[in-house]
């Protein structure tokens, strides 16, 4: 994976203030802690995904026999994949995962784009207090605020209560520990996320580019859909993958709010290590996890590349 | 600039805002609920944050935590700035594609993905689990947040002060310690604030690394939330938010103080 850029006359020159020697010192610290702890990681769980489980510590068997001689058997296994494929439950949640990470997504980017387009068009004194509101929650405990949707959403939560006190229905409407719930906890988790790609791109934009288009008569609704949100596709991207990507492996949403019709990839995972203690098949589960997610990465990495070079 | 089209956002603004805000507001409230339920009033009281100061479990777990932020917060603070400045400043090197892979691939990957990758890799080596295994696990996924926060500032830094500085005889080392790191200040406590936060927040990692012996906060947090919702989570959470807040604002405050400092110096310097 590791490509070679040959030295340019135009590094060289940046190169000034660090000599050779002295950038791989800078860069080498957080590089090798990279390759350590989490690239190697990943080789060792692709490993034991071909592998067995056993009752011992650790539950695996090993994939190289050393014992025969300097060139070790290979004992991999294809059992782990093969368990996948034989049980349902795991396509069922694979599919599941997929299609409540896209949902989820769209949603965020429809309640997400509006309210990027409100922050980056505000007046200036006001933008950046709208953008701390947007950033804040997000500093607060994650698991508290998945949390307090319970007492939300449940059959007696103040939702429920409120519109029964209102009159508006007699029976309390069954919103937890469905696809709702679990759809509110994620669109409610990474709206941020949508948000805030979306505005850095909003917020950059020339808007000459409407004014001309106002000038030549374009009405206002016009110029939005031909010059504005084209113009903001790579934020739309960004912020989707964003919310995507870690959708499909969330675990805590479905955990606290979904019920037994959501279930979701992370949550399989989670109980084939945890409850199952079957170390293979939860490798072979992330394996094909991350089989799903490498597009997305790739498109959310060089997106990140090009906004980096600007 | 107020027209017709401002008309829209500014109501998913406001939409947006509640739905943001309102379960953190109901969150507080019904931590001074004097009933057991969370969603339904029975007077105020104080008794739950009593009981949370008394509850040994979470006090104990807390104080794992907050250890395990502070080391992954230093840690990954180093290693993010370092990481962030090579990739701005150096231009093309070997690895480089790599390299941004690795910096920009935790951002996004799935908790139980590199929960359980780390795991593996800690058992085949046969490192012992526990409050070091979870720190070095934060400080991999935190390091890379702290890389967005500090680039950003990277490349909106004037260069010519550096360049002067090494005009002026200053080794590149010296340059880097007096110059750049009191410029990138704002952005490293931002990143080691988040860093902190993230690693206090983490609940699905920790609890693949953690091993028997350590339990962090979140991991005591959410075996209570499974047994059902109770208001000492909801006293938890309202410390939380109060404190993230202060942090906040004697953040927003000192700098604040530091920028008229600055404009008050730079209108000096131009009458002088």
């Amino acid at each position: 994976m590791a490509s070679s850029t040959p030295e340019t006359g135009k590094a060289a020159g940046q190169s000034r203030r660090f000599g050779i020697p002295g950038r791989y010192l800078v860069i080498s610290a957080p590089y090798v802690w990279l390759l350590l702890f989490f690239l190697a990681p990943f080789a060792i769980v692709f490993n034991i995904s071909f592998s067995s489980a056993i009752i011992a510590q650790p539950p695996y068997t090993a994939l190289f026999d050393w014992s025969t001689g300097l060139i070790p058997q290979i004992r991999g296994t294809l059992s782990g994949y093969g368990f996948l494929l034989s049980d349902e439950l795991y396509a069922v949640a694979y599919l599941n995962s997929i299609k409540i990470a896209l949902v989820s997504t769209m949603l965020c980017l429809m309640i997400g784009y509006p309210m990027a387009y409100g922050i980056a068009r505000a007046p200036a004194a006001r933008r950046n207090t709208l953008l701390m509101l947007v950033i804040l929650p997000f500093w607060t405990s994650f698991l508290i605020r998945v949390y307090a949707w319970i007492g939300i959403l449940k059959n007696n939560g103040v939702l429920n209560n409120a519109l029964i006190s209102l009159g508006l229905i007699d029976e309390p409407l069954p919103m937890m520990h469905n696809a709702f719930s679990v759809y509110v906890g994620i669109v409610y988790s990474y709206l941020p996320f949508m948000i805030l790609p979306l505005y850095a791109n909003l917020a950059k934009m020339d808007e000459s580019l409407l004014e001309a288009a106002a000038d030549l008569g374009c009405r206002p609704w016009k110029a939005f859909l031909f010059i504005t949100l084209p113009l903001s596709f790579p934020g739309i991207i960004a912020g989707s993958m964003l919310v995507f990507i870690p959708a499909v492996g969330e675990f805590v949403i479905p955990a606290l709010l979904g019920g037994p019709d959501t279930l979701m990839i992370g949550k399989v995972l989670w109980n084939e290590f945890f409850h199952n203690r079957d170390w293979p098949v939860a490798s072979a589960v992330a394996i094909a996890m991350l089989v799903l997610l490498v597009a997305p990465i790739v498109i959310f990495q060089h997106y990140q590349a090009r906004e980096d070079d600007n | 600039m107020v027209n017709k089209t401002s008309f829209l956002p500014t109501l998913t603004l406001l939409f947006g805002f509640a739905f943001l805000y309102a379960p953190i507001v109901i969150l507080i409230i019904f931590s001074f609920n004097a009933g057991k339920l969370v969603s339904v009033w029975a007077g105020f009281s104080t008794q739950w944050y009593g009981e949370l100061l008394h509850n040994e479990q979470i006090l104990r777990a807390a104080w794992v935590s907050i250890k395990i932020a502070v080391v992954n917060a230093t840690i990954a603070t180093i290693l993010g700035t370092l990481g962030a400045y090579g990739l701005s400043r150096f231009g093309a090197f070997k690895g480089r594609t790599l390299f941004t892979g690795m910096m920009t691939a935790p951002l996004v990957m799935p908790d139980v993905i590199t929960g359980l990758a780390t795991l593996l890799l800690f058992v085949g080596i046969g490192w012992t689990r526990g409050m070091s295994t979870i720190t070095i696990a934060h400080i991999t996924f935190s390091l890379a947040f702290v890389a967005v926060i500090v680039r950003a500032r990277v490349s909106a830094l004037d260069q010519s002060l550096e360049e002067a500085a090494m005009d002026l005889g200053a080794r590149p080392v010296k340059t880097f310690i007096v110059i750049t790191i009191p410029m990138l200040a704002p952005a490293l406590v931002a990143g080691w604030l988040l860093a902190f936060t993230l690693s206090l927040d983490d609940l699905v990692i920790a609890s693949f690394v953690a091993g028997p012996g350590a339990s962090t906060l979140p991991m005591v947090v959410f075996s209570k939330v499974r047994l059902g919702v109770s208001p000492e989570i909801n006293a938890l959470g309202t410390l939380i938010v109060l404190l993230v807040a202060l942090c906040i604002a004697v953040a927003a405050w000192i700098f604040h103080r530091q920028e008229q400092e600055r404009l008050r110096d730079q209108q000096a310097a131009e009458r002088g």
